[in-house]
Protein backbone atom coordinates (compact mmCIF):
# COMPACT_ATOMS: atom_id res chain seq x y z
CA UNK A 1 0.00 0.00 0.00
CA UNK A 2 2.58 2.45 0.58
CA UNK A 3 4.47 1.68 -2.08
CA UNK A 4 1.95 2.78 -4.50
CA UNK A 5 2.67 5.87 -6.16
CA UNK A 6 -0.57 8.53 -6.09
CA UNK A 7 -1.69 10.93 -7.58
CA UNK A 8 -1.58 14.16 -5.86
CA UNK A 9 -4.86 14.46 -3.96
CA UNK A 10 -7.05 17.27 -4.98
CA UNK A 11 -7.24 20.42 -2.96
CA UNK A 12 -10.48 20.30 -0.60
CA UNK A 13 -12.55 23.04 -1.47
CA UNK A 14 -14.82 22.80 0.93
CA UNK A 15 -13.33 25.37 3.17
CA UNK A 16 -13.20 27.92 0.15
CA UNK A 17 -16.96 28.79 1.46
CA UNK A 18 -15.77 29.72 4.67
CA UNK A 19 -12.83 31.72 3.72
CA UNK A 20 -15.46 33.75 1.16
CA UNK A 21 -17.58 34.36 4.39
CA UNK A 22 -14.46 35.65 6.13
CA UNK A 23 -13.44 37.80 3.46
CA UNK A 24 -17.01 38.94 3.26
CA UNK A 25 -17.42 40.03 6.83
CA UNK A 26 -14.00 41.67 6.64
CA UNK A 27 -15.24 43.90 3.92
CA UNK A 28 -18.57 44.22 5.25
CA UNK A 29 -17.31 45.68 8.97
CA UNK A 30 -14.36 47.55 7.64
CA UNK A 31 -15.97 49.34 4.72
CA UNK A 32 -17.20 52.79 5.57
CA UNK A 33 -19.82 53.07 3.12
CA UNK A 34 -19.62 57.32 3.10
CA UNK A 35 -21.71 58.49 4.84
CA UNK A 36 -23.09 62.01 4.70
CA UNK A 37 -22.25 63.47 8.55
CA UNK A 38 -23.15 67.37 9.29
CA UNK A 39 -24.69 69.76 11.91
CA UNK A 40 -28.27 69.95 10.99
CA UNK A 41 -30.45 73.32 11.50
CA UNK A 42 -33.43 74.91 10.29
CA UNK A 43 -32.89 78.24 8.63
CA UNK A 44 -35.46 80.35 9.57
CA UNK A 45 -38.40 81.61 6.84
CA UNK A 46 -37.77 84.81 4.52
CA UNK A 47 -39.99 87.29 5.44
CA UNK A 48 -42.39 88.71 3.27
CA UNK A 49 -40.41 91.34 1.09
CA UNK A 50 -43.23 94.15 1.41
CA UNK A 51 -43.29 93.79 4.98
CA UNK A 52 -41.19 95.76 7.44
CA UNK A 53 -38.01 94.13 9.02
CA UNK A 54 -39.02 93.68 12.51
CA UNK A 55 -37.29 91.96 14.94
CA UNK A 56 -38.86 89.78 16.63
CA UNK A 57 -38.98 91.06 20.02
CA UNK A 58 -37.29 88.76 22.26
CA UNK A 59 -36.85 90.34 26.30
CA UNK A 60 -33.20 91.11 26.59
CA UNK A 61 -33.02 88.00 29.27
CA UNK A 62 -33.90 85.53 27.05
CA UNK A 63 -31.04 86.55 24.22
CA UNK A 64 -27.68 84.99 24.44
CA UNK A 65 -25.96 86.68 21.71
CA UNK A 66 -22.70 84.62 20.08
CA UNK A 67 -20.63 86.47 17.98
CA UNK A 68 -17.39 85.03 16.25
CA UNK A 69 -15.37 87.96 14.46
CA UNK A 70 -13.19 87.53 11.39
CA UNK A 71 -9.99 86.45 13.44
CA UNK A 72 -12.04 84.13 14.91
CA UNK A 73 -12.66 85.90 18.64
CA UNK A 74 -15.89 84.92 20.51
CA UNK A 75 -17.90 87.51 22.54
CA UNK A 76 -21.07 85.66 24.08
CA UNK A 77 -23.31 87.08 26.66
CA UNK A 78 -26.52 88.70 26.89
CA UNK A 79 -27.27 92.06 25.79
CA UNK A 80 -25.14 94.20 27.80
CA UNK A 81 -23.09 91.73 29.26
CA UNK A 82 -21.25 90.46 26.87
CA UNK A 83 -17.38 88.85 27.13
CA UNK A 84 -14.73 87.50 24.99
CA UNK A 85 -14.23 84.47 26.03
CA UNK A 86 -12.60 81.24 24.71
CA UNK A 87 -14.26 78.10 22.76
CA UNK A 88 -13.85 75.84 26.09
CA UNK A 89 -16.29 78.35 27.86
CA UNK A 90 -19.04 78.13 24.91
CA UNK A 91 -20.67 75.04 26.16
CA UNK A 92 -20.98 76.01 29.61
CA UNK A 93 -21.79 79.40 29.29
CA UNK A 94 -24.68 77.94 26.71
CA UNK A 95 -25.66 75.35 29.22
CA UNK A 96 -26.11 77.73 32.07
CA UNK A 97 -27.91 80.17 30.14
CA UNK A 98 -30.62 77.65 29.10
CA UNK A 99 -30.93 75.74 32.57
CA UNK A 100 -30.57 79.19 34.16
CA UNK A 101 -30.30 76.79 37.96
CA UNK A 102 -30.43 79.59 40.25
CA UNK A 103 -33.06 81.37 38.53
CA UNK A 104 -31.24 84.74 37.91
CA UNK A 105 -32.78 87.75 37.00
CA UNK A 106 -30.54 88.39 34.41
CA UNK A 107 -31.24 84.26 32.53
CA UNK A 108 -33.94 83.06 30.64
CA UNK A 109 -37.13 83.13 32.22
CA UNK A 110 -39.25 79.68 32.09
CA UNK A 111 -42.50 78.59 31.67
CA UNK A 112 -44.09 75.63 32.27
CA UNK A 113 -45.47 73.28 29.72
CA UNK A 114 -47.47 70.43 30.09
CA UNK A 115 -45.92 67.66 27.86
CA UNK A 116 -48.05 64.45 27.01
CA UNK A 117 -46.41 61.72 27.36
CA UNK A 118 -46.81 58.20 25.67
CA UNK A 119 -48.44 56.08 28.27
CA UNK A 120 -50.72 59.09 28.86
CA UNK A 121 -49.56 60.85 31.90
CA UNK A 122 -48.53 64.24 31.63
CA UNK A 123 -45.29 65.99 32.50
CA UNK A 124 -44.60 69.55 33.24
CA UNK A 125 -41.66 70.89 32.56
CA UNK A 126 -40.45 74.99 33.10
CA UNK A 127 -39.74 75.21 29.25
CA UNK A 128 -36.90 77.79 29.14
CA UNK A 129 -37.76 80.94 26.72
CA UNK A 130 -33.93 81.45 25.89
CA UNK A 131 -32.50 81.83 21.95
CA UNK A 132 -29.14 81.73 21.47
CA UNK A 133 -28.30 84.11 18.44
CA UNK A 134 -25.36 83.26 16.51
CA UNK A 135 -24.16 86.11 14.56
CA UNK A 136 -20.86 86.42 12.35
CA UNK A 137 -19.08 88.73 10.81
CA UNK A 138 -18.48 88.78 6.40
CA UNK A 139 -14.71 87.53 6.92
CA UNK A 140 -15.50 84.97 9.79
CA UNK A 141 -14.09 81.67 8.42
CA UNK A 142 -16.19 78.90 8.14
CA UNK A 143 -14.59 76.62 10.57
CA UNK A 144 -14.75 78.39 13.09
CA UNK A 145 -18.09 79.40 12.98
CA UNK A 146 -19.12 75.25 12.68
CA UNK A 147 -16.75 75.24 15.79
CA UNK A 148 -19.50 77.33 17.94
CA UNK A 149 -22.20 75.61 16.25
CA UNK A 150 -20.61 72.79 17.16
CA UNK A 151 -20.40 73.66 20.63
CA UNK A 152 -24.06 74.81 20.69
CA UNK A 153 -25.28 71.68 19.51
CA UNK A 154 -23.22 69.80 22.40
CA UNK A 155 -24.71 72.16 24.98
CA UNK A 156 -27.96 71.43 23.92
CA UNK A 157 -27.24 67.81 23.80
CA UNK A 158 -25.72 68.04 26.70
CA UNK A 159 -28.79 69.57 28.22
CA UNK A 160 -30.98 67.22 27.23
CA UNK A 161 -29.48 64.29 28.15
CA UNK A 162 -29.46 65.66 31.05
CA UNK A 163 -32.72 66.05 31.32
CA UNK A 164 -33.48 62.74 29.92
CA UNK A 165 -31.76 60.85 32.54
CA UNK A 166 -33.59 63.29 34.95
CA UNK A 167 -36.87 62.11 33.73
CA UNK A 168 -36.57 58.68 31.87
CA UNK A 169 -33.26 57.52 33.52
CA UNK A 170 -31.30 57.36 30.53
CA UNK A 171 -29.65 59.24 27.93
CA UNK A 172 -31.14 60.97 25.07
CA UNK A 173 -30.17 58.63 22.70
CA UNK A 174 -31.09 55.56 24.61
CA UNK A 175 -34.93 56.88 24.96
CA UNK A 176 -37.72 55.61 22.89
CA UNK A 177 -38.79 57.35 19.83
CA UNK A 178 -41.57 59.33 21.81
CA UNK A 179 -39.86 59.66 24.77
CA UNK A 180 -37.88 61.34 23.06
CA UNK A 181 -39.79 63.46 21.48
CA UNK A 182 -41.05 64.58 24.73
CA UNK A 183 -37.44 65.74 25.66
CA UNK A 184 -36.68 67.46 22.60
CA UNK A 185 -40.24 69.58 23.69
CA UNK A 186 -38.59 70.50 25.93
CA UNK A 187 -35.24 71.53 25.35
CA UNK A 188 -35.82 72.81 21.91
CA UNK A 189 -33.11 73.56 20.20
CA UNK A 190 -33.38 77.51 19.54
CA UNK A 191 -30.54 78.63 17.81
CA UNK A 192 -31.03 81.54 15.57
CA UNK A 193 -29.03 82.40 12.65
CA UNK A 194 -30.51 86.16 12.31
CA UNK A 195 -29.54 88.71 9.76
CA UNK A 196 -25.61 88.71 9.08
CA UNK A 197 -23.70 91.38 10.68
CA UNK A 198 -22.53 93.95 7.84
CA UNK A 199 -19.89 95.36 9.66
CA UNK A 200 -17.78 96.92 7.19
CA UNK A 201 -13.54 97.73 8.66
CA UNK B 1 -14.86 -4.60 4.99
CA UNK B 2 -16.04 -1.07 5.85
CA UNK B 3 -12.80 -0.87 7.93
CA UNK B 4 -10.91 -2.03 5.19
CA UNK B 5 -12.09 0.63 2.78
CA UNK B 6 -11.60 2.99 4.65
CA UNK B 7 -8.05 1.99 5.06
CA UNK B 8 -7.68 1.83 1.69
CA UNK B 9 -7.07 5.78 1.56
CA UNK B 10 -8.92 6.74 -1.99
CA UNK B 11 -9.14 10.20 -0.49
CA UNK B 12 -12.70 12.26 0.59
CA UNK B 13 -15.26 12.40 -2.02
CA UNK B 14 -15.02 15.64 -4.23
CA UNK B 15 -16.86 18.49 -2.30
CA UNK B 16 -19.66 19.90 -4.21
CA UNK B 17 -18.73 22.78 -5.56
CA UNK B 18 -22.07 24.14 -5.80
CA UNK B 19 -22.23 26.04 -3.59
CA UNK B 20 -19.41 28.22 -4.67
CA UNK B 21 -21.66 30.79 -7.26
CA UNK B 22 -23.67 31.15 -4.29
CA UNK B 23 -20.81 32.79 -2.41
CA UNK B 24 -19.80 34.73 -5.28
CA UNK B 25 -23.00 35.99 -5.51
CA UNK B 26 -22.99 37.15 -2.37
CA UNK B 27 -19.84 38.91 -2.59
CA UNK B 28 -21.10 40.52 -5.67
CA UNK B 29 -24.52 41.72 -4.08
CA UNK B 30 -22.66 43.43 -1.31
CA UNK B 31 -20.86 44.97 -4.14
CA UNK B 32 -22.93 46.14 -5.80
CA UNK B 33 -24.98 47.47 -2.22
CA UNK B 34 -22.00 49.49 -1.03
CA UNK B 35 -20.80 51.64 -3.98
CA UNK B 36 -21.80 54.53 -4.58
CA UNK B 37 -21.80 55.83 -7.89
CA UNK B 38 -20.63 59.47 -7.57
CA UNK B 39 -23.83 61.27 -9.39
CA UNK B 40 -21.35 64.58 -10.03
CA UNK B 41 -18.27 65.05 -10.99
CA UNK B 42 -16.28 67.31 -8.59
CA UNK B 43 -14.72 70.37 -9.90
CA UNK B 44 -14.07 72.30 -6.89
CA UNK B 45 -12.22 71.01 -3.60
CA UNK B 46 -12.83 71.07 -0.31
CA UNK B 47 -11.63 69.71 3.32
CA UNK B 48 -14.54 69.83 5.19
CA UNK B 49 -14.69 70.89 8.50
CA UNK B 50 -14.86 69.01 11.88
CA UNK B 51 -17.40 68.49 14.25
CA UNK B 52 -18.21 65.95 16.96
CA UNK B 53 -22.30 66.76 17.08
CA UNK B 54 -22.76 65.46 13.61
CA UNK B 55 -25.72 63.90 12.83
CA UNK B 56 -26.24 61.41 9.54
CA UNK B 57 -28.17 62.18 7.15
CA UNK B 58 -31.25 60.66 6.96
CA UNK B 59 -32.02 60.38 3.56
CA UNK B 60 -29.74 60.61 0.22
CA UNK B 61 -32.36 60.45 -2.15
CA UNK B 62 -33.75 64.08 -0.23
CA UNK B 63 -30.66 65.54 -0.78
CA UNK B 64 -29.22 68.50 -3.00
CA UNK B 65 -25.34 69.05 -2.62
CA UNK B 66 -24.13 72.80 -2.98
CA UNK B 67 -20.45 72.60 -2.85
CA UNK B 68 -18.24 75.36 -2.26
CA UNK B 69 -14.50 75.24 -2.57
CA UNK B 70 -11.55 76.95 -4.64
CA UNK B 71 -11.71 74.56 -8.71
CA UNK B 72 -9.64 71.46 -8.41
CA UNK B 73 -5.96 71.55 -9.55
CA UNK B 74 -6.82 70.78 -12.85
CA UNK B 75 -9.38 73.45 -13.73
CA UNK B 76 -7.04 76.36 -12.00
CA UNK B 77 -5.39 77.70 -14.62
CA UNK B 78 -8.79 78.17 -16.38
CA UNK B 79 -10.52 79.35 -13.20
CA UNK B 80 -8.07 81.10 -10.89
CA UNK B 81 -8.29 79.85 -7.77
CA UNK B 82 -11.04 82.07 -5.95
CA UNK B 83 -13.64 79.62 -4.61
CA UNK B 84 -16.37 78.94 -6.38
CA UNK B 85 -20.14 77.41 -6.23
CA UNK B 86 -20.85 74.02 -7.55
CA UNK B 87 -24.60 73.15 -9.03
CA UNK B 88 -25.36 70.08 -10.07
CA UNK B 89 -21.95 69.94 -12.63
CA UNK B 90 -20.95 73.35 -13.58
CA UNK B 91 -19.98 76.49 -11.48
CA UNK B 92 -22.51 78.81 -10.97
CA UNK B 93 -23.34 81.94 -8.73
CA UNK B 94 -25.75 82.18 -5.88
CA UNK B 95 -28.30 83.32 -8.41
CA UNK B 96 -28.68 79.63 -9.44
CA UNK B 97 -29.54 78.76 -6.84
CA UNK B 98 -33.52 79.58 -6.78
CA UNK B 99 -33.24 77.51 -10.15
CA UNK B 100 -31.52 74.62 -8.82
CA UNK B 101 -33.55 74.34 -5.60
CA UNK B 102 -36.97 74.79 -7.94
CA UNK B 103 -35.69 71.87 -10.06
CA UNK B 104 -35.10 69.66 -7.11
CA UNK B 105 -38.39 70.44 -5.33
CA UNK B 106 -39.84 69.76 -8.50
CA UNK B 107 -38.62 66.28 -9.02
CA UNK B 108 -39.89 65.17 -5.54
CA UNK B 109 -43.27 63.99 -4.54
CA UNK B 110 -45.60 65.70 -2.87
CA UNK B 111 -45.07 64.45 0.86
CA UNK B 112 -41.23 64.62 0.49
CA UNK B 113 -40.84 67.79 -0.41
CA UNK B 114 -40.66 69.30 3.68
CA UNK B 115 -38.25 66.63 4.09
CA UNK B 116 -35.70 68.01 1.54
CA UNK B 117 -32.58 68.81 2.95
CA UNK B 118 -29.80 71.05 1.31
CA UNK B 119 -26.11 69.98 2.06
CA UNK B 120 -23.95 72.34 2.39
CA UNK B 121 -20.10 70.80 1.55
CA UNK B 122 -17.98 73.76 1.81
CA UNK B 123 -14.09 73.87 2.09
CA UNK B 124 -13.19 75.17 5.57
CA UNK B 125 -11.12 77.95 4.73
CA UNK B 126 -14.16 79.69 2.81
CA UNK B 127 -15.22 83.12 4.75
CA UNK B 128 -18.76 83.25 5.98
CA UNK B 129 -19.95 86.24 3.54
CA UNK B 130 -20.43 83.02 0.88
CA UNK B 131 -22.02 80.99 3.44
CA UNK B 132 -24.56 83.53 4.46
CA UNK B 133 -25.24 84.37 0.67
CA UNK B 134 -25.91 80.89 0.07
CA UNK B 135 -27.73 80.76 3.17
CA UNK B 136 -30.29 84.21 2.69
CA UNK B 137 -30.50 82.25 -1.42
CA UNK B 138 -31.76 79.16 0.29
CA UNK B 139 -34.14 81.20 2.80
CA UNK B 140 -35.69 82.88 -0.48
CA UNK B 141 -35.96 79.89 -2.11
CA UNK B 142 -37.78 78.28 1.03
CA UNK B 143 -35.66 75.43 1.18
CA UNK B 144 -35.00 75.49 4.67
CA UNK B 145 -33.70 72.60 5.75
CA UNK B 146 -30.23 72.77 5.76
CA UNK B 147 -27.20 70.54 6.69
CA UNK B 148 -23.28 71.88 7.07
CA UNK B 149 -21.13 68.88 6.16
CA UNK B 150 -18.28 68.69 8.59
CA UNK B 151 -16.30 65.37 9.38
CA UNK B 152 -16.55 63.78 12.63
CA UNK B 153 -14.24 64.29 14.71
CA UNK B 154 -13.03 63.70 18.47
CA UNK B 155 -13.01 66.92 19.70
CA UNK B 156 -11.13 70.19 19.25
CA UNK B 157 -9.10 70.55 22.22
Amino acid sequence: MAGNKRQIQEINAGSMADIAFLLLIFFLVATTMNVDTGIQRMLPPMPPENQKMEDIKVKERNLLLVLVSGNGNIMIGTADNQQICDLRQVKDKVKEFILNPMDAENLPEKVEQEIELANGSKWVYLESQGVVSLQTTRDTGYQPYIMVQNELTRAFNEVRDEVAIKKFGDKFENLTEDNRKAVAKAVPQKISEAEPKTIKK
Amino acid sequence: MAVMKKKGNKGLPPISTASLPDVIFMILFFFMVSTTMREQELRVRYTLPEATEVQKLEKKSLANYIHVGPPTRALQAQFGTAPVIQLNDSYSTTKDILDFIAAAREQLSEQDRPAMTTVLKADKDIKMGMITDIKQELRRANALKISYAAAKSLGYY
